[in-house]
């Protein structure tokens, strides 16, 4: 068992962080020619040939940047339904792609091409009118399609359970950069910010929700990432861990900046700071795809209900539920 | 990243399940807990049976009578443990806390006496810190060392000592500088419990059971050899102390509370979950898995740099509350059978005992206020708050 990253891995985690830094607003060709866009693309077909892991790095990074752009779209949700031609394509930076799963659609105003889910595949859909709706967070657009025709047959759809893995455990990565982020201005704030002639963070009803914030963004990495290992090496528990890291990690995240903003007092309620912008995201990401309610009733289903089987404990050392108190 | 065993561990769990499976004796298995159960013979003889299997003290070096073997095979000895509702060998206090402290700061001669009894359960240990004034504050420990004719001569009060009853040794905090106060003028000691002027009176707690004790101590003459750390050093060792007691704890937690969440979906299948609770049930898996999952990232951190990652400060915290939910939820599962105690009740009490005990969880080992503080203060860098 080892759950560290590599080397390799804690350099591309420095490299997105120095560059978002530098660069808030990047276009897809810039993701394209830092290799982002073809992370988990096979070499020959122009990507990198690495992991869903490496991708996760790059979604919590991307996460606590509040990037605005169809990585997301592509990445997590459409990836896995395109041929290797269109894959390609992604790599070099020469596409784009959004998926209508559900009736509000992300990234409209960015992504080159729109996939659909029709009776038993996924196509791309052609000649669909765009409208881009206004949604409380900004940086991350939705929208509708209409009408259009479906196209090219992209892929078949048993893929569509490996999208839901992705895309759940890509939100709860974001999830869990927006909750760091967050977590790092209140304490920031509380270590500098004084009041009756003390730091703020000396007094326990500062410290502690921080140390809960910080727990509840620790638990959340340790799902999400869980969750990344299952998706990249195909583990059968990746749809279980998904269901369990997204439900947490954006209910977590939620909490981590309500927390963060209240530490910050009247500032944090500001326009002017960036607190709201990561709520705004966190809250997004909490109502995209399927809400926690319903992630725990997935969960509590394959726990509970008869005929099923009980889940393994590790990922290597499946144990049996027993009867009995 | 890999999460799977390696072939190595793989055959080292296979093993060691089948030696659980056939060597775990009926009546200590899965046990509704409490202080009650070590009082036994039968839990020495189950703690010599893991020694002699060569399970006490895996991560111990082999010079000491250890396994020498990595910190995953105590991570899955302990995971395993708890699968196979094995109580745990008996030397909770000298395998987590006096044995590390020996090798820590002990001489050899020391190491040669006392690390080789604890592992084959031959002695038991328990632990001197906290006094009725000093708890959560324990650099106000008031019990008195002084030295005389080649020994320390101790007098005072400690409390809430678990294993008190049964220990041959004591891992004692004192204060041998009648002048100094807080940190300074600490000595620690290596007292026998068996020695004149040792008194130890059981605590009973809400459970009805006495599973820690107060100890009085009353002009006991202690060898100047029973030293750990020097006189007047005795603040350092103890928090060596503290920091095993909490570093070891994590896995410990962790795969008891893996076992408790696995007994509440058996509850839950046996007597019915409706739609909140099944919701309430599948929060308290996913919090246990983001509990493993955190410590396996805290243990892969220890294992590549030596120093555990800080995410697993958090471990104790989360794991008491989420055993309080737990059992809490146990009991409304159960409706009004919750209301019956122990024979009387359904699986002889388990979740009575389990729900009641669950509130000292908070307590014992670094109270939860405790617990953020240093959260707060180590982890986050705010500022102290004393």
């Amino acid at each position: 068992m080892d759950f560290t990253f590599t080397p390799e891995q804690d350099a591309l985690r420095e490299q997105a962080r120095e560059f978002l830094g530098a660069n808030p607003e990047p276009s897809w060709a810039q993701l394209a020619e830092l290799g982002w866009t073809g992370v988990s693309i096979a070499e020959e077909e122009g990507g990198a040939g690495l992991t869903f892991v490496e991708e996760a790095v790059l979604f919590e990074e991307l996460g606590r940047a509040l990037y605005r752009g169809p990585y997301f779209s592509t990445v997590a949700l459409t990836l896995p339904a395109l041929p290797s031609d269109l894959r390609a394509e992604v790599a070099a930076g020469e596409a784009s792609w959004t998926l209508a799963l559900g009736p509000l659609v992300p990234d409209l105003d960015t992504a080159g091409r729109v996939a659909t889910v029709g009776g038993d595949g996924i196509y791309e859909l052609e000649g669909a009118e765009r409208e881009v709706l206004t949604t409380t967070d900004e940086t991350r657009p939705l929208g509708v399609v209409r009408g259009g025709d479906p196209g090219r047959r992209l892929a078949d759809a048993t893929v569509l359970a490996e999208i839901e893995s992705r895309s759940l455990t890509a939100l709860a990565l974001e999830a869990c950069g927006v909750a760091r982020r967050a977590l790092e201005f209140a304490i920031e704030y509380a270590s500098t910010r004084e009041q009756f002639g003390r730091k703020i963070g000396v007094y326990q009803a500062v410290s502690h929700p921080l140390a809960d914030a910080y727990t509840g963004m620790e638990l959340s990495r340790s799902l999400a990432l869980w969750s990344a290992w299952c998706v990249a090496s195909g583990d059968p528990q990746a749809s279980i861990a998904a269901a369990a890291a997204k439900s947490f990690a954006a209910e977590s995240a939620v909490s981590v900046c309500e927390t963060s903003i209240q530490v910050l007092g009247g500032i944090g309620f500001t326009w002017e700071h960036e607190l709201h912008r990561l709520y705004k995201r966190a809250l997004g990401i909490e109502s995209f795809g399927a809400s926690g309610t319903r992630l725990r009733a997935e969960v509590a289903a394959a726990l509970l209900n008869e005929g099923t089987e009980a889940v393994p404990a590790t990922p290597s050392a499946p144990a049996s539920v027993e009867q009995g108190g | 990243m890999d999460l799977r065993d390696t072939p190595e561990e793989v055959d080292f769990r296979a093993e060691l399940r089948s030696w659980l499976e056939e060597n775990i004796p009926a009546e200590l298995r899965g046990h509704r807990g409490g202080a009650a159960r070590f009082d036994g013979p039968e839990m020495r003889a189950w703690s010599r049976a893991l020694y002699d299997a060569g399970y006490a003290g895996l991560t111990w070096p082999e010079e000491y009578g250890g396994g020498g073997a990595p910190y995953t095979h105590q991570a899955i000895f302990l995971e395993e443990m708890a699968r196979a509702e094995a109580p745990t060998h008996i030397g909770v206090i000298g395998l987590g806390m006096a044995g590390p402290t020996i090798m820590a700061f002990g001489t050899e001669e020391h190491k040669a006496r006392y690390l080789a009894p604890i592992l084959s359960a031959a002695e038991i240990w328990c632990q001197g810190f906290s006094e009725p004034d000093a708890g959560s504050d324990l650099a106000g420990v008031r019990t008195s060392s002084r030295f005389e004719d080649g020994h320390f001569v101790v007098d005072g009060q400690k409390v809430w000592s678990s294993f008190a009853h049964l220990a041959d040794w004591c891992i004692l905090l004192t204060r041998s500088d009648p002048e100094s106060t807080r940190h300074a003028g600490l000595t620690y000691l290596i007292v026998d419990m068996h020695a004149p002027g040792v008194e130890v009176r059981p605590l009973k707690q809400m459970t009805g059971e006495a599973e820690f004790n107060e100890i009085f101590f009353t002009g006991v003459r202690v060898p100047a050899d029973n030293l750990l750390g020097g006189v007047g050093g005795g603040w350092q060792v103890a928090m060596t102390t503290l920091l095993h007691e909490r570093g070891t704890l994590g896995f410990a937690l962790q795969a008891a509370l893996e076992m408790q969440v696995r007994k509440l979906i058996a509850l839950a299948r046996d007597r019915g979950a409706d739609q909140l609770q099944r919701d309430r049930i599948a929060r308290e898996w996913i919090e246990m898995q983001a509990v493993r999952f955190t410590n396996y990232r805290s243990l892969s951190a220890l294992m590549r740099t030596g120093l555990p990652g800080p995410e697993g400060s958090i471990s104790k915290l989360v794991w008491s509350e989420a055993n309080q939910r737990i059992t809490k939820l146990a009991l409304e599962l159960l409706g009004p059978d919750a209301a019956l105690w122990d024979g009387n009740a359904p699986y002889g009490g388990y979740w009575q005992y389990q729900q009641l005990r669950s509130r000292g969880n908070t307590i014992e080992a670094g109270t939860s206020e405790v617990l953020r503080n240093i959260v707060a203060e180590r982890v986050l860098g705010l500022p102290k708050s004393r």
